[in-house]
């Protein structure tokens, strides 16, 4: 949209409540605006119009309005919505939430401005996502996998090892076969400095800065600018995949602290609430941010995502991971549990799920034998984790022979086949034959998700 | 008249306009200097508050609004099928097609004002006129002549529903797009043109003649459907489930595979990714009734998440008008909705915005009629017109039940309009059992409607079969209360048997993988063959154990075979259903073994 309507400025504020003020005498202005407000004290803030009436606007203030008086402020109106000056040069730099440089290093140099909300892809141009990507991650390649221009969150709970497995993933990711790196799209939401400062140091450890571009909103920001933080990555995130032909991986951590601010903001409008306080519209909202990602035809690029959020009280049915696993294409849990055995990377197997999964995996782009090693790893695994519970109760001596194979399955499941090092990146048909190995430990009847001529082919036992 | 007014407010989708004195309620309006479509859901004084079926950034108060002087309406004809719309019926190639031309850097998105016909109005079709002639009275729903649409269907030219009269000509067999006249019609003196096209209001139902009972099953190739909770041609059905539980397979399981004429696929605020892979897949599956391209008998409609909301609420409208359209041709056509709750969400987003009262977790009170009016819309029907026509819709409305509580308004409330109840369950999708319907919670109230049919069709014995599989599956349910407390030791041998059979049942018969190109449909014949396979054996294995032997021992006999038996889903094709005869044979035979043997040592 172009500044059609110039800037027009206006000073009489009638109410301030929360993060919105209610400004009079308004003309013409339009929805989704942007304003500067600018203070007494010759401060300067921004906001984006919420709600217009013929002479009433609302306005939302994203530095929060403390310190704004009703009189001897004033509202300029930009007569444009946020947008992003994006350009190439953005990979390798750090900005505020609001897309603006904090590096002290050069300006950028627009190539193009984008109304930070994009417009949704059109489906009918989309391409099917079906790149394997290979994340060195067995628990991800061989049961999740993750592919080119899929959305995959991570759900984890608070002090789990999100963070590390995120960086592990941006740093191991490759598609087999191209030797081509992903561009990554950082938005760090609201996180404490600390996180931004491992992920920091952990990009410039790897040498990966000068591919990487760092939005960031801190704790102890305003939380208002949290609504525009993943905007703004991702309208760059766009312009590098669609129109520069990169692979671009954006990380988005916390969600959770974005679905906050959007209670903050729906409550001080008096808005009917949905779950918990919830606003009605946060499925339609968290999805003008997850399906900002994937392929399309004609265009070499792409965009793939892991959100990152926190479920509040490790609670999967918590609105936010809730309305997020209805949109993202699957998701990888973490699981406090396994976190206390010591295990690492702590995925919750059963609960994750990778949609795209079976496009991006078998002959040609893993193995053939992927998709049933990785549904009788499951098949095998929850019988094994069925049983722990039962064998608790009447004790293991009381279970059959075959039940206490599968119980010794599972134990062998989290030691050998999910535990792995934090630097350690497997190759796929690694993590494969390492499953075939444990699978191996049950009887061959059991193995009922798998065809006879793939277990002839791949079993140990008939291996030598 | 055409109504113009002024906007006076805009929230979100919403948009007040003023001085709209004469619009009607529902009526088509277009919004703004960029012409944004919107529809007017409220009328007070001279105000209407409008929806907006696109993103209403930038508007501005003072802006025109325009009136178009009917109602939401679709566009029906030929060149409907394997076509993809939005929500309000744009063609959705179309649009990339436009805007490569205007602004390719962004041909990718669909951008806001875009105003595209639905159907191509330069592509002409091969009319062949019926067997109707110049001087015949005619009415709605009156077949004029035939087009082929595609390979499959045969598209038939009907009098629009309200429309009679005199023929007084009929356009001579040739090719015409949709809006060359083929016909005239006088009444009271007034001659109407008659299209192949012709336009339907999305909110009112198309009329039929006289409503039928759904009798014969729609079958889908799912095995736990087919045979467990079947779904009937004209019947309707849902499918709730928490996400990652499979709704969006199950859904395209039903799409692909089902024995409809026509299928109509309405992804609701879904994932775009979703539709893409409908549209890139099923150009290149077949049809397993005919052998066709599936893609031509299906109709998208992708509202995807991110797309306006207000649009999404008119998807489903548009999805059930054009189902009825294809119904009152004489097919029968399945319309699956995925999700009903984005619907639902959508209806309260707007609610929201325009002040109303709300009711439980924020949904309007009139939730549940607009729910039922949708399901109403479904069945099995006597068409108007002649030639007498039968034809029908099945409704199949997935649901999205936050946290995966079904006490939730969205699924309880359809739940009472919906005669078909698949439940999908979290804990078997996570131990991946596909399809994740939980068959204690499951039901269909057309059981004993369809049994008729399979005992025609496939065997007479279909519904003792049935049932002894539903009775196996109860008992184990209630037997894993008790192991759960006490382990399985103490159990009678007949409840270890029913256990084992019980196993065989869930990894035999229900778990279906739908990526998997022989186990991803099943034929009517080869449920039944697989039922009868489990149950014979249970039956000849019960009776031995009530002789006194081990049930474990009935399972040791079968040795090899029990691997056969599990595996036969994916390993015997639909073309060779006597190897599921002959293995039933052998494992038969192997319980022989077992008595003569216990027999000897005795």
């Amino acid at each position: 949209m172009s500044s059609l309507y110039g800037i027009r400025e206006y000073s009489k504020i009638v109410e301030i409540k929360g993060p919105l003020i209610v400004v009079e005498g308004v003309s013409r202005a339009s929805y989704d605006e942007i304003v500067e407000v600018e203070l007494s004290d010759g401060t300067r803030r921004r906001g984006r119009v919420l709600d217009v009436s013929k002479n009433i606007a609302i306005v939302q203030v994203f530095e929060g309005t403390t310190g704004i008086t009703t009189t001897g402020t004033r509202v300029r109106f930009l007569g444009r919505p946020l947008e992003l000056p994006v350009s190439e040069d953005m990979l390798g730099r750090i900005f505020n939430g609001l897309g603006e440089p904090i590096d002290n290093g050069p300006e950028i140099v627009a190539e193009e401005k984008y109304d930070i909300n994009g417009s949704p892809i059109n489906p009918a141009v989309r391409a099917y996502p079906e790149d394997f990507i290979q994340t060195g991650v067995s628990a991800i390649d061989g049961m999740n996998t993750l592919v080119r221009g899929q959305k995959l969150p991570i759900f984890s709970g608070s002090g789990l090892p999100h963070n590390i497995l995120a960086a592990q993933i941006a740093r191991q990711a490759t598609v087999k076969g191209e030797g081509e790196e992903f561009g990554v799209v950082f938005a760090a939401i609201g996180i404490k400095y600390d996180d931004y400062l491992f992920f920091r140091k952990f990009f410039e450890e790897t040498g990966a800065l000068n591919r990487v571009a760092m939005f960031v909103n801190l704790a102890d920001e305003p939380a208002m600018i949290r609504l525009v933080t993943p905007r703004v990555a991702l309208t760059l995130a766009e312009y590098l995949a669609y129109e520069k032909d990169l692979h671009i991986l954006v990380i988005l951590t916390d969600m959770t602290n974005y679905a906050e601010a959007l209670r903050e903001i729906s409550s001080s409008r008096e808005e009917v609430p949905g779950r918990q306080g919830y606003p009605g519209y946060m499925y339609s909202d968290l999805a003008s941010i997850y399906e900002r990602a994937g392929r399309v035809h004609g265009k070499k690029g792409s965009i793939t995502q892991i959100p990152i959020l926190t479920m509040p009280n490790d609670d999967i049915t918590h609105p936010i991971p809730d309305l997020t696993g209805y949109i993202t294409e699957g998701q990888i849990v973490l699981s406090r549990d396994l976190y206390n055995k010591g295990i690492y990377p702590p995925i919750n197997v059963l609960m994750s799920l990778s949609r795209l999964m079976k496009e991006g995996i078998g002959p040609g782009k893993t193995r053939d034998d992927h998709a049933q090693v990785s549904d009788q790893l499951y098949a095998s695994y929850s019988r094994g984790v069925d049983l722990r519970s039962l064998a608790a109760v009447v004790g293991e001596e009381s279970l059959s022979e075959t039940d206490r194979k599968f119980l010794k399955f599972a134990d062998l499941f989290e030691k050998k086949f999910l535990s792995q090092g934090i630097r350690e990146n497997r190759s796929i048909e690694n993590t494969l034959d390492l499953a075939w190995n444990i699978l191996s430990e049950i009887p061959e009847e059991e193995l009922t998700n798998i065809k006879e001529e793939m277990i002839k082919k791949y079993h140990p036992k008939y291996k030598k | 008249m055409v109504v113009k007014g002024r906007i006076s407010r805009i929230t979100g989708p919403l948009v007040v306009a003023e001085n709209m004195t004469g619009i009607q309620m529902y009526e088509m309006v277009k919004v703004g200097e960029e012409r944004l479509i919107g529809e007017v859901t409220r009328i007070k004084g001279d105000e209407a508050y409008i929806q907006v079926y696109e993103s209403t950034t930038g508007l501005k108060p003072g802006e025109i609004v325009e009136g178009t002087g009917s109602p939401l309406s679709v566009e029906l004809g030929p060149g409907l099928l394997g076509n993809i719309y939005d929500g309000v019926q744009r063609p959705l190639p179309f649009i990339a097609e436009l805007l490569t031309k205007t602004s390719p850097k962004r041909s990718i998105f669909v951008e806001r004002g875009i105003d595209v016909s639905p159907l191509p109005r330069d592509k002409k079709w091969h009319f062949t006129p019926g067997e109707i002639k110049v001087g015949d009275k005619v009415s709605g729903g009156d077949l004029l002549g035939l087009v082929q649409e595609t390979e499959l269907i045969l598209h038939k030219v009907m009098v629009p529903p309200n429309e009679f009269g005199e023929l007084t000509w009929i356009a001579p067999e040739g090719d015409y797009t949709i809006v060359d006249p083929i016909a005239e019609i006088k009444s009271n003196g007034k001659v109407k043109e008659i299209y192949l096209s012709q336009r339907w209001p999305v909110r009112f139902p198309r009329p039929y003649n006289l409503k039928l009972d759904p009798s014969e099953p729609l079958i889908t190739g799912l095995r736990i459907i087919d045979t467990l909770f079947p779904m009937a041609k004209g019947g309707t059905g849902m499918i709730p489930g928490g996400f990652g539980t499979g709704k969006t397979v199950t859904m395209h399981g039903l799409a692909q595979w089902s024995s409809a004429n026509v299928v109509l696929y309405i992804g609701c605020g879904e994932r775009g990714n979703e539709m893409t892979e409908v549209l890139e897949r099923f150009p290149t599956y077949k049809d397993p009734w005919t052998g066709k391209p599936l893609m031509e008998r299906t109709v998208l409609i992708a509202n995807t998440s991110n797309m306006p909301v207000a649009a999404r609420e008119a998807s489903i409208y548009v999805g059930i008008t054009i189902a009825e359209f294809y119904r009152d041709m004489g097919y029968d056509v399945l319309l699956v909705a995925d999700s009903t709750s984005r619907w639902a969400e959508a209806l309260r987003e707007i609610a929201g915005r325009l002040e109303e009262m709300p009711a439980e977790e924020g949904y309007p009170s009139y939730l549940a009629s607009r729910l039922a009016e949708f399901y109403e819309r479904a069945g099995r029907v006597k068409t108007i017109g002649n030639p007498n026509r039968t034809g029908s819709v099945t409704v199949v409305g997935a649901v999205s039940p936050p946290g995966g509580d079904f006490t939730e308004p969205v699924t309880t409330h359809t739940r009472r309009f919906t005669r078909v109840f698949w439940a999908l369950d979290t804990a078997l999708a996570y131990s991946r059992h596909y399809p994740a319907i939980n068959w204690i919670l499951s039901y269909s109230a057309y059981v004993d409607t369809v049994s008729e049919w399979w005992a025609k069709n496939v065997d007479p014995k279909w519904k003792e079969y049935r049932d002894e599989i539903m009775d196996i599956l109860l008992r184990e349910n209630e037997l894993q209360e008790i192991v759960r407390l006490v382990g399985t030791e103490s159990l009678d041998e007949s409840d270890k048997l029913v256990l084992d059979v019980a196993r065989m049942i869930r990894d035999g018969f229900l778990k279906q993988n739908a990526f998997d190109p022989i186990d991803t449909f099943a034929s009517p014949k080869k449920q039944f063959e697989l039922m009868k396979l489990i149950i014979d054996y249970y039956r000849k294995a019960s009776e031995l154990v009530h002789s006194g032997i081990q049930a474990s021992k009935a399972k040791e006999a079968l040795g090899r075979l029990y691997v056969d038996i599990v595996k036969a889903r994916f390993s015997i094709p639909n073309d060779k259903i006597e190897m599921i005869e002959d293995l039933r044979k052998r494992t038969l035979n192997s319980l022989d073994g077992l008595k003569s043997k216990e027999v000897k040592s005795a």
